[in-house]
């Protein structure tokens, strides 16, 4: 198992008027090389759960455990295990600095103590991986689009090689073009390298179609915790809590209500399409 | 770490003092200073000490909270006791080397001490119970008479409410731009101070470019609002003096009394 977390559990301004409880109690494994989503409403406490992960802030209470060792014991390298989880926060781009692409993608593996070839590749490689062209290389990132920005700062925890690697929100504000192919590269790399990845997403839809696994975070709870089918059948708690499921979801069961048959557990519109022709040609 | 720092916050409760015009706390807060410099001797100090815990009382906020706000000035005010206490003449009590300490050191030293403790916490209690736009409008509406000499007095109010606006959120950005960093490896503790300064511009150099970003933004949402300065601008909410006001008035003027009467003593 490669993350374990314990009862976790985080108070902000603990002790003051402003006190607020973020995370209560939340206990959940993650498996190497799963694609797990993560969704909640807004303040529902994922982003404070995902930075909790790479050890960026200290837990009120509980423990996390990555590959069976306890982070927050003393001794434990925090900057070692920020290697090896990979965090991207939202609206990424905000936090280029350097002069020219290139540079802003060496900064993480520079900071591994890599050598300045061995840094060099790296970045070469995950420019590559987000499909960055060699042209824009040596161009100031402050001068790319807002979605090739977010592929630059996608690349630089990518550099670091992660083996977990955790995107909040990764497609807030970008164009369908730009979202579907940032999801599809971030499935390119769970794919082929068989990374293990955390997705915060208010779209019911990608969850849908990319995650084997999703958490449903309310109130600082984990409130589900199953495959995209079983959750989304929930549909009417989900809604309770802010969410939802795909509407194609809420199609299925229109048309199950006005006795067509078909399958409940239809999440994308692929299935639904198939699912569809399928009875009609019964019919 | 950065959340620390209580000069200058907020903190919501529900008080009289809270519900106070800001115009009236920012007079106090004037009188309260005059009179901690007015006070010569232990009485005139145990009335601004009285005068202070009614206030702390009144206001609702924990006094652990205000304690917590001392913090920031600890390194000002062992400087300025440690001046007093060796550097002052008169009647030796020991000597170690050039430094001696004599008893008017002592008393300097201690009311110094006092007096700087006194003038935060009177301070802080106004910015706890005040919201930055209430104390900038109190401040607009006091210094009013300047427009008559030409100073553009709604201006700088409207400035001043920006800037205290924005410290919140640059605050919350440079936690964000620094856990960004932090993530990709960044370490801005270890070090010397030239590595130190270094390890800074990863954090500066966004944070400047969102600063730009949002004020900009701003410009943008305020024009789109037909700003255009303080003429003929009118209030939602009027300040008005109400009767805790004038209660509040006459109890400065009481507890300037006993302060001049303390010298008296």
């Amino acid at each position: 198992m490669a993350i374990k977390v314990e009862d976790l559990t985080f108070v902000y301004n603990e002790g003051t008027a402003l006190e607020q409880r973020a995370l209560d109690g939340v206990s959940f494994e993650i498996p190497d090389g799963q694609f797990v989503g993560l969704i909640g409403h807004t303040g529902s406490g994922k982003s404070t759960l995902i930075q909790h992960l790479n050890g960026l802030v200290k837990p009120t209470g509980g423990k996390i455990y990555y590959n069976g060792e306890d982070i927050y014991s003393e001794g434990y390298s925090l900057r070692q295990l920020r290697s090896k989880v990979g965090l991207v926060f939202q609206y990424p781009e905000h936090q280029l600095f350097e002069v020219d692409v290139i540079s802003d993608v060496c900064y993480g593996p520079r900071n591994l103590g890599l050598s300045e070839e061995e840094v060099r590749e790296r970045a070469e490689e995950a420019l590559r991986l987000v499909g960055m062209k060699e042209k824009y290389w040596e161009q100031s990132p402050f001068e790319l689009s807002g979605g090739q920005k977010r592929r630059v700062a996608i690349a630089g925890v990518l550099a670091m090689n992660p083996e977990v690697l955790i995107l909040d929100e990764p497609t807030a504000g970008l164009d369908p073009k730009g979202r579907d192919e940032i999801l599809d590269q971030v499935e390119k790399l769970h794919k082929a390298r068989g990374m293990t990845i955390i997705l915060v997403s208010h779209s019911m839809e990608d969850m849908a179609r990319y995650a084997e696994r999703l958490l449903v975070m309310n109130h600082g709870r984990k409130a589900f915790d199953g495959t995209p089918k079983e959750i989304f059948r929930h549909y009417k708690e989900l809604e309770q809590m802010g969410l939802a499921a795909p509407q194609v979801t809420y199609v299925v069961h229109a048309l199950r209500e006005r006795g067509v048959e078909i399958d409940e557990d239809i999440t994308t519109v692929e299935a639904a399409r198939d699912a569809l022709l399928a009875v009609l040609r019964r019919a | 770490m950065l959340r620390e720092i209580t000069i200058g916050q907020y903190y919501p409760v529900d008080s009289v003092l809270h519900r106070m015009d800001p115009r009236t706390k920012l007079f106090g807060t004037m009188v309260y200073i005059v009179s901690l410099f007015l006070a010569d001797n232990v009485w005139g100090y145990a009335a601004a000490a009285l005068f202070l815990a009614m206030v702390i009382r009144l206001s609702r906020v924990p006094v652990a909270f205000m304690v917590r706000g001392l913090k920031a000035i600890l390194f000002l005010l062992l400087i300025s006791v440690s001046f007093n206490l060796f550097l002052t003449e008169g009647e030796e009590i020991f000597r170690i080397g050039f430094l001696h300490v004599t008893w008017e050191g002592v008393r300097m030293a201690g009311f110094m001490a006092v007096r700087l403790i006194f003038l935060v916490m009177g301070s802080s209690v106004m910015t706890l119970t005040t919201t930055p736009n209430q104390l900038t409008d109190g401040l607009e509406k006091s210094l009013g008479f300047l427009k008559k000499v030409r100073v553009p007095v709604h201006e700088m109010a409207m400035i001043m409410s920006i800037a205290l606006r924005f410290i919140p959120i640059l605050v919350e950005e440079t936690d964000k731009i620094m856990k960004a960093q932090m993530a990709r490896g960044a370490d801005f503790e270890s070090g010397g101070l030239v590595q130190k300064a270094k390890s800074m511009v990863p954090l500066l150099v966004p944070l400047f470019i969102s600063a730009f970003r949002r004020a900009t933004d701003l410009a943008m949402a305020m024009e789109a609002r037909c700003y255009h300065g303080g003429e003929g601008r009118t209030k939602m909410k009027p300040l008005k003096y109400a009767r805790r006001d004038r209660a509040a008035y006459a109890a400065y003027a009481g507890y300037l009394g006993v302060i001049v009467l303390t010298k008296l003593v």
